[in-house]
């Protein structure tokens, strides 16, 4: 699409929504919100991106390759799991810091996972986008 | 409302499963997606509709007095719909690998190769 | 007893999945951290087996969510010895896989797939939730998609479309009998559902949702009218990959079903008669299609839809003996059929080809490695004294005590259909003189390095040890099905594991 409004407004957008996704995933833990749709609202603003500047603008902005975060993000989330069955307690169960941090809130191994399923989400959706449009293109 | 839903649901099995008779793979393909949505509604149905009744514990008391939404319906909805999201992006992929390898939409064609002993 | 060592098997492999993933272009990497991963595994599973055998039956809550709330993990002696032929299985096929499978198809992730498929299995024999079930079963089947198709050629992705097509319809079923099942009870928890059900008034209902149980379960495990997906499919991706499949994707079906008709749906008559029916039909039906086939790997694919049937016919029987047979013909399965499709992938290379007109004559070029897979063949006939001949003595003589006269006469032609199609298979590949065409035909196994010959021969060589163990030491075999037959007909101590009461 060459519209110059969206590719204004998506250069624009493009941080706002990000921030917006890193809000969504830290109100996750009581209230609507988490890893899952945090990490689509993330990609979501990369491929709007995309669509107003083309993929290879988009590729070119992102440097790496959105796969590499799958792994990374599979990582975390295993190690967040993994974390209580060092202490004796059962897998997954969360552990939280006592004292709460200013803005963030309480540290938990939850957001740790959460932040893995963000990493996940944004790497998976963006690598199968990517892979589709660019089959379409050739 | 469980009566509307359930008519719903009829309607999505009964779209479903008529759209994967057809010959078109993309017809296959939205076929199974109407029966994933079928099995998420019925999970909604079957885990009893409740309205305005959040599962969230107001702040000053610490168990539920009142009825309640269950949310566990909800969870397994989720989760299903994450699992389909990937199983369909791989569809979707697979069927496009499909036709730029046969050059074709028709699943008959892509029986010639399967008999060849007997 | 909580133990949380039950979900390693299930963490180790998604661990080293992903670091898999993180040498993704490194194909040297990859096979080093997989074999490694795979031993380590394989010690778990030894370990979890020996703390169920001596300590009974250990649970452990995700998350310390009590149990009918949270996704609870059970490893009974059933579930564990399920790990450990799992982790042997897995084992021997990333072996073979390190020189069975082209370095291109490594190069697009086989590797890390694998033991995501691996992980998916683990989980599916350990969790205690039907929910759970479903999850690791998708885990499963998307794996299972991908190691189908990868490579791209074109007889693959036309098979492909078939089983991607009939998994997602086998999953949709499952979700609905889920959704119609937490709709009666509310539960989820496989132990808590045990105790719901039973309680249920309208037994029309609960045999309903059995049945869509059955049919998703009956779908994956490739039982009689729902079985032709799996010939259609099985004979397409690479040996290494058709051995995890035909050996541990078609078990989990089984073991499913086992599971969730010993403990939550217990067969009442009507029950029964479906399971002797289609058990009937599958050993007739898989005999039949083995019997005309002459390429090798459609052969062995109609046998898995055969002797799916021995073990359906011990479930549908339901009394402890049957379930005897069942099981031990269980693990005796997953032993051969992995090795059976290994040897397929090992002819392949040496000759070039798996159709019998094509090939002949391997036991005067290859003597010692063809004593080797006789053994493996008899194991799957059932000669005495080798693995399958225990569990069917089992299974007569628990169809006799039933008077389930038809199905005995099922499983007992099916048994010597298997008996002519591998003597035909044997005498056609081994013994038959080699055709003269096929002798211009590059043998590509003598051409490879001293490494890469033990890497592929070894697996074989170990499952059919393995093999020639269950058969030669059937009587503990024998024992470890006994107790597992006990725990599943008297489900009291698994529920009381579960829930604390």
């Amino acid at each position: 699409m060459k519209t110059i409004i969206l590719k204004v407004a998506s250069n624009y957008l493009l941080p706002l929504l990000l921030l917006f996704s890193v809000f969504i995933l830290l109100r996750g833990h009581y209230e609507p919100g988490g890893g899952f749709v945090g990490g689509l609202i993330a990609s979501i603003a990369f491929v709007l991106h995309a669509f107003a500047n083309g993929l290879k603008t988009t590729q070119k902005f992102l440097k790496y390759h959105p796969g590499v975060a799958i792994p990374i993000g599979l990582g975390l989330s295993l190690f967040a799991g993994l974390l209580p069955m060092f202490a004796g307690l059962p897998f997954m169960k969360s552990l939280f810091f006592s004292q709460p941090l200013p803005v963030i809130g309480t540290i938990s191994t939850a957001l740790v996972f959460d932040i893995g399923v963000y990493l996940v989400v944004v790497g998976v959706t963006l690598t199968i986008l990517f892979t589709i449009s660019e089959t379409v293109n050739d | 409302m469980e009566l509307y839903l359930a008519i719903l649901i009829g309607v999505l099995y009964a779209a479903g499963i008529f759209l994967m008779l057809r010959r078109s793979m993309v017809k296959l393909l939205l076929g199974l997606i109407l029966l994933g949505n079928g099995a998420n509604m019925l999970i909604f149905l079957l885990g009893r509709i409740t309205k305005g009744k959040p599962p969230v514990i107001p702040e000053n008391t610490s168990i539920f007095t009142d009825v309640y939404a269950d949310p566990v319906p909800q969870a397994l909805i989720l989760t299903a719909i994450v699992i389909s999201f990937g199983l369909q992006a791989f569809a979707i992929t697979l069927l496009k690998r499909v036709y730029v390898v046969t050059g074709t939409d028709d699943l008959d064609k892509l029986n010639v190769t399967d008999d060849e002993d007997i | 007893m909580i133990s949380n060592t039950i979900i390693l098997p299930v963490l180790m492999h998604m661990l080293i999945a992903v670091l898999l993933i993180f040498f993704w272009r490194n194909v040297k990497a990859q096979k080093i951290i997989s074999v490694a991963g795979n031993l380590l595994v394989l010690g778990l599973g030894i370990e979890i087996f020996m703390l169920t055998w001596n300590n009974g039956i250990q649970t452990t809550q995700a998350g310390a969510w009590r149990a009918p709330f949270g996704i609870t993990f059970v490893a009974d002696v059933f579930s564990s010895s399920m790990v450990l032929l799992t982790a042997i299985a897995g084992t021997a096929v990333g072996l073979f896989s390190t020189v069975g499978i082209r370095r291109e198809r490594m190069k697009y992730g086989y590797f890390p797939i694998y033991h995501f498929l691996l992980m998916g299995l683990n989980g599916a024999f350990l969790t205690g939730d039907i929910f759970n079930l479903f999850v690791w079963f998708e885990i499963i089947i998307i794996a299972s998609f991908v190691l189908m198709t990868l490579g791209g050629r074109r007889l693959q992705i036309g098979a492909g479309i078939k089983y991607v097509t009939i998994n997602l319809l086998a999953s949709v079923i499952f979700l609905t009998a889920i959704g119609i099942l937490y709709g009666l009870t509310g539960s989820l928890n496989m132990a808590d559902l045990s105790l719901k059900i039973a309680a249920i008034e309208n037994r029309g209902l609960v045999n309903v949702t059995a049945m869509l149980f059955f049919t998703s379960f009956g779908i994956k495990s490739a039982v009689f009218p729902l079985y032709f997906w799996l010939p259609a499919s099985y004979h397409t991706p690479p040996s290494a990959i058709t051995a995890i499949f035909g050996g541990l994707l078609t078990k989990v079906g089984v073991y499913a079903l086992i599971r969730t008709f010993t403990l939550i749906f217990v067969p009442d008559a009507f029950t029964t008669n479906v399971l002797l029916v289609v058990a009937t039909g599958t050993l007739l039906t898989g005999a039949l299609g083995a019997l005309v086939k002459k390429d090798i790997r459609k052969l062995f694919s109609y046998l898995i839809v055969c002797h799916i049937g021995y073990m359906i016919a011990g479930l549908g029987m339901f009394t402890e003996i049957a379930i005897v047979g069942t099981l031990f013909y269980l693990f005796h399965d997953m032993m051969a059929k992995t090795n059976l499709f290994l040897i397929t992938g090992l002819m392949t290379k040496i000759r070039g080809s798996g159709y019998y007109k094509d090939t002949g004559g391997l036991y005067k070029d290859y003597p010692r490695l063809s004593l080797i897979i006789a053994i493996v063949f008899f194991s799957v006939v059932g000669v005495p004294p080798l693995s399958g001949f225990w569990p069917k003595i089992y299974l007569f003589q628990a169809g006799l005590g039933t008077g389930s006269y038809i199905l005995l006469g099922a499983m007992i032609i099916a048994s010597f259909i298997t008996l002519y199609v591998m003597a035909k298979c044997w005498s056609e590949m081994f013994w038959k003189p080699q055709p003269e065409e096929n002798k211009k035909e590059p043998d590509n196994f003598s051409k490879m390095n001293r490494w890469d010959k033990t890497w592929m021969v070894g697996p074989i060589i170990m499952l059919a040890f393995i093999s020639l163990y269950i058969g030669l030491g059937a009587e503990k075999i024998m024992m470890v099905s006994k107790h597992i037959a006990g725990e599943l007909m008297d489900t009291g101590p698994y529920i009381k594991a579960v829930l604390g009461k």
